[in-house]
């Protein structure tokens, strides 16, 4: 212990900012993998959200500084997160492709897309900067997403930082997580949803349009993951560059899987893996010997999660028929 | 529907009717043409050999597949489903061979889906009591709080029975519901739907065994390979006319069987125990023997532990204690994990037409030639080297082919593009060629038509006669009955009796088979192979 006493993390994980950044890296995740249980409950396989959250974090930059308002900003991320996902859903569910053929694409064309967007649009002059207040804001800069401070609550030792000084689309991420886990376990829809991913012939044959079923529960996850990405670059980074959601919407499906296709579960698994990149983040600024190894550290989260996947929470089994794509015209 | 002299009421309109429908699936005419009548109050018998188009009639009456030409009418009207929801709304509900259920979710769900009590949040508590009033009420018992996935077969078609009732058709499909049951449960759902046609609805039951058919229905709509071949009515026709008009000729004698002429002690099975993929016991401390030139019939409902003994005798599945012996020799070795290589336990002399022959027997996309020497590729007949020697191998394909009676008789076609009843002959063909001590023919004749069960009937009686061991594992009791020596009966796992063939009758074996107890089982024989024959 006391070898590690100097190291710098123990300073860090006493600290109150290393759990309010762990909240702020779980809420792009979380989006994203909350909607992709819709998606995948309902028998499309989705691993597109990183495309999609990238799609989105260009379109929120976009919208924002043409517009000159955040909110704007963010309707054209899940709007453009949202396309994204019509794309996959016609060619997964009407047109029967395969569905990781599929989203693999999306991945592509939106690295391809966005990045040749972001240079066209703003290539002479370099990407807008953020807007920060009180400074009146120019024409082209990102009108950013401050965060919230809840006064009274922000002040609480310890939590009051934590959960009191938060982004709005912290919170509302809180209350979609919820709200998507009511929507599949405690409604008519959720229980038709969870019947197509299951059993669509049996879904079909009970009278549920299983098609149009599947193919609008492909799009919250798109508009969930243009969300997720406009919110890391008008609530995060203030800015667009190229690949900058960095591989997160692959965590994300991590964690859809490790929650074993619950909103809930998902959610947890977020909070571990947005830790594991807290905690990074944070020893690359202490000082201590751990600095060097703050990468090692940071992988703790996967490997325990590769550790449970393998033996402690049993198998995670998905939907029966996710990936498979339906033809109703088959006799099968 | 009180009508005027016998078969009046099929001149008033019928509920529903099919005028001339055609289904194609590619170029392949599944319906050719296919015309029937059902009315209210009375059951409408379909038959016909597999393959002969009923499921595909029966969906399209449905909205499930929707006809390339044709009419349907319903009490003289013409309609058109677009899906099965339009059928659902104009009445008609279909109990489907492969049931329509979604295993995670309880009975109660799988009723109400698609119609549930409420829109917006779905009132479980609403649900679950008109579940729980139609079960009453039909005397279809069931708790709506289960999860299907933990119902035997027989309570799940309850589930789906309930399913249709809850719709409130009017027009009730039925396809080949008995498949799945025991004689008793058929009982019980024969009383079912004589309940349901006396309150006036239209039934439509679909089967290929004939004496059901002359048991249950009013009239009989017989299929021969997509058409139409003969409308009964069954109070004048006999189960002989309706046979020859399924499969088109005159029926075929029972399988010739001579007494059998024992041999050799061939398998011992003592005190074996097997756990099933959910950790659960699925063979619990069975004793079996069967001796050379003996067929020993295993009856049970399915998933009472036939797979798994059958995997572990052929080296698939480890047993968790007990022995097994062939000729004397251990096939089961090791302390932990008793298991052997399937490969060596074929080498002992052990050969197997499996439950599943698409999944297990053959290689869909391989030539037939090449599923014939599956197993046995580095025999030095068909390779030298690892090199397969293809003309060896396609000299020895077509002697089995025509030995076989495979059609096409060709080996250079792939296995998968043959009939379910040519795909069989080719297992058979193989499994036969490795000339076994042990045969063991799991459900060998599932899904084949008439004429090719009767051939692999008499295909097994002979094996018998050259001095072969053989288990047969079946749900179909006639074919228990109608090849077996002796017949041990299986429920959870355990074996309820064996009984020399002619000892018992399907009844008795019937009650065993769903853990029931008879006077045959108190009297249950030992459970020891029959002596060695005189002069063998
Ligand atoms: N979706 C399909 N595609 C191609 N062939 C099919 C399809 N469905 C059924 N068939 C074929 O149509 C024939 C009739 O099948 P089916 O109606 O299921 O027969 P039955 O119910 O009388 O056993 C069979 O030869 C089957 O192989
Ligand atoms: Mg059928």
């Amino acid at each position: 212990m006391s070898a590690f006493s100097d190291s710098g993390l123990w300073t860090t994980l006493a600290n109150a900012s290393l759990y309010q950044s762990t909240l702020r890296e779980a809420t792009p995740l979380s989006l994203a993998a909350v909607g992709a249980v819709i998606s995948e409950r309902s028998g499309v396989v989705n691993i597109a959200m990183e495309g999609m959250m990238l799609t989105g974090a260009f379109f929120a930059v976009f919208a924002d500084v043409h517009l000159h308002n955040a909110a704007l900003g963010l309707v054209a991320a899940m709007a453009a997160g949202g396309i994204m996902a019509g794309i996959h859903g016609y060619s997964a569910v009407w047109l029967r492709a395969n569905q990781i053929v599929s989203g693999m694409a999306i991945n592509l064309l939106a690295l391809g897309l966005t990045s040749y967007l972001a240079f066209s649009v703003y290539g002479t002059n370099g990407p807008p900067v953020p807007c920060v207040p009180p400074v009146p804001c120019s024409g082209n800069q990102v009108r950013t997403i401050p965060d919230w401070s809840i006064p009274g609550l922000n002040g609480i030792p310890g939590i009051g930082k934590v959960f009191f000084q938060q982004n709005p689309i912290f919170y509302l991420m809180l209350v979609l997580v919820i709200l998507i886990q009511i929507f599949l376990f405690r409604t008519t829809l959720g229980l038709r949803v969870r019947a197509a991913g299951e059993h669509p012939r049996a879904a079909d044959t009970a009278g549920i349009h299983v098609l149009r079923l599947r193919f609008l529960s492909v799009l919250p996850s798109g508009i969930l993951s243009g969300l997720a990405g406009g919110y890391l670059a008008l609530a995060i980074s203030g800015t667009f560059s190229d690949n900058m959601t960095s591989g997160r919407g692959f965590i994300a499906l991590a964690a859809m899987i490790f929650g074993k296709w619950n909103p809930f579960g998902a959610f947890g698994a977020c909070l571990l893996f947005g830790f594991g990149q807290a905690l990074y983040d944070n020893l690359q600024n202490t000082t201590g010997p751990l600095q060097d190894y703050s990468t090692l550290v940071a992988t703790l989260p996967y490997v325990l999660t590769i550790v449970a996947l393998a033996g402690f929470i049993g198998k995670a089994v998905p939907p029966a028929a996710d990936g498979i794509p339906y033809d109703p015209a088959s006799n099968a | 529907m009180s009508l005027n002299g016998s078969g009046g009421w099929a001149n008033g309109v019928p509920s529903i009717e099919a005028r001339e429908l055609v289904k194609r699936f590619g170029t392949f005419v599944a319906n050719d043409h296919v015309s029937l009548q059902a009315y209210a109050g009375k059951v409408l018998a379909v038959v016909g050999e597999n393959g002969a188009g009923k499921s595909t009639l029966m969906n399209m009456l449905s909205g499930l597949l929707q006809p390339d030409d044709g009419e349907i009418r319903l009490n003289g009207r013409p309609v058109r489903f677009k899906s099965p929801r339009d059928g659902i709304e104009a009445g008609i509900g279909m109990v489907h061979q492969h049931f329509m259920l979604i295993p995670p979710l309880t009975v109660a769900e799988n009723v109400v889906l698609g119609h549930e009590p409420s829109k917006g949040f779905f009132d479980r508590p609403a649900a679950e009591r008109k579940v729980a009033e139609l079960s009453e009420a039909f005397g279809l018992k069931l708790d709506p709080r289960h999860r299907v996935q933990s119902l035997s077969v027989g309570l799940q078609q309850r589930v789906e029975i309930l399913k249709i009732l809850y719709w409130g058709s009017e027009i009730l499909i039925f396809d080949e519901p008995t498949a799945v049951l025991t004689p008793q449960e058929t009982r019980e759902l024969f009383v079912v739907l004589r309940g349901l046609s006396q309150q006036g609805k239209t039934i439509i039951f679909i089967t290929h065994k004939l004496k059901e058919v002359m048991e249950i229905s009013d009239h009989i709509t017989v299929l021969r390979a997509g058409k139409v071949v003969g409308q009964l009515e069954t109070a004048s026709t006999s189960a002989q006319e309706i046979a020859s008009k399924m499969i088109g000729r005159d029926v075929l004698p029972e399988v010739h069987k001579e007494p059998p002429s024992f041999g050799e002690l061939a398998l011992v099975v003592r005190a074996l125990s097997i756990q099933s993929d959910l950790e659960t016991m699925a063979v619990r401390n069975i004793d079996l023997e069967i001796r050379a030139g003996e067929i020993l019939g295993i009856a049970g409902v399915e998933g009472n532990g036939q797979s798994e003994l059958v995997d572990t005798l052929i080296g698939l599945r480890p047993a968790s204690s007990g022995t097994v012996e062939l000729r004397g020799k251990s096939l089961l070795v090791g302390s932990s994990g008793l298991k052997t290589a399937p490969a060596r336990i074929r080498e002992a002399g052990v050969a197997c037409v499996p439950e599943d022959r698409r999944e297990r027997g053959l290689v869909l996309q391989y030539t037939v030639a090449d599923n014939l020497i599956l197993g046995m590729q580095d025999d030095a007949l068909f390779s030298q080297a690892g090199v397969l020697n293809r003309g060896k191998i396609r000299a020895w394909a077509q002697t089995l082919v025509k030995q076989f009676d495979v059609r096409p008789r060709r080996s250079d076609v792939p296995v998968g593009t043959l009939s379910g009843g040519n795909q069989q002959k080719v297992v058979l063909a193989r499994e036969f060629s490795e000339n076994p001590d042990l045969l063991i023919a799991a459900q060998p004749t599932r899904g084949l038509d008439i004429g090719a069960a009767q051939f692999v009937h008499e295909r097994l009686v002979e094996k018998r006669d050259t001095g072969t061991a053989i288990l047969l594992v079946s749900a179909e009791l006639d074919e228990i009955f109608a090849l077996s020596d002796r017949i041990a009966v299986i429920y959870e796992g355990q074996i309820m009796g064996v009984f020399p063939a002619s000892s018992v009758n399907e009844e008795e074996v019937g009650l065993l088979m769903t853990g029931g107890s008879t006077h045959a089982a108190e009297q249950s024989i030992d459970l020891s192979a029959p002596a060695l024959t005189q002069g063998t």
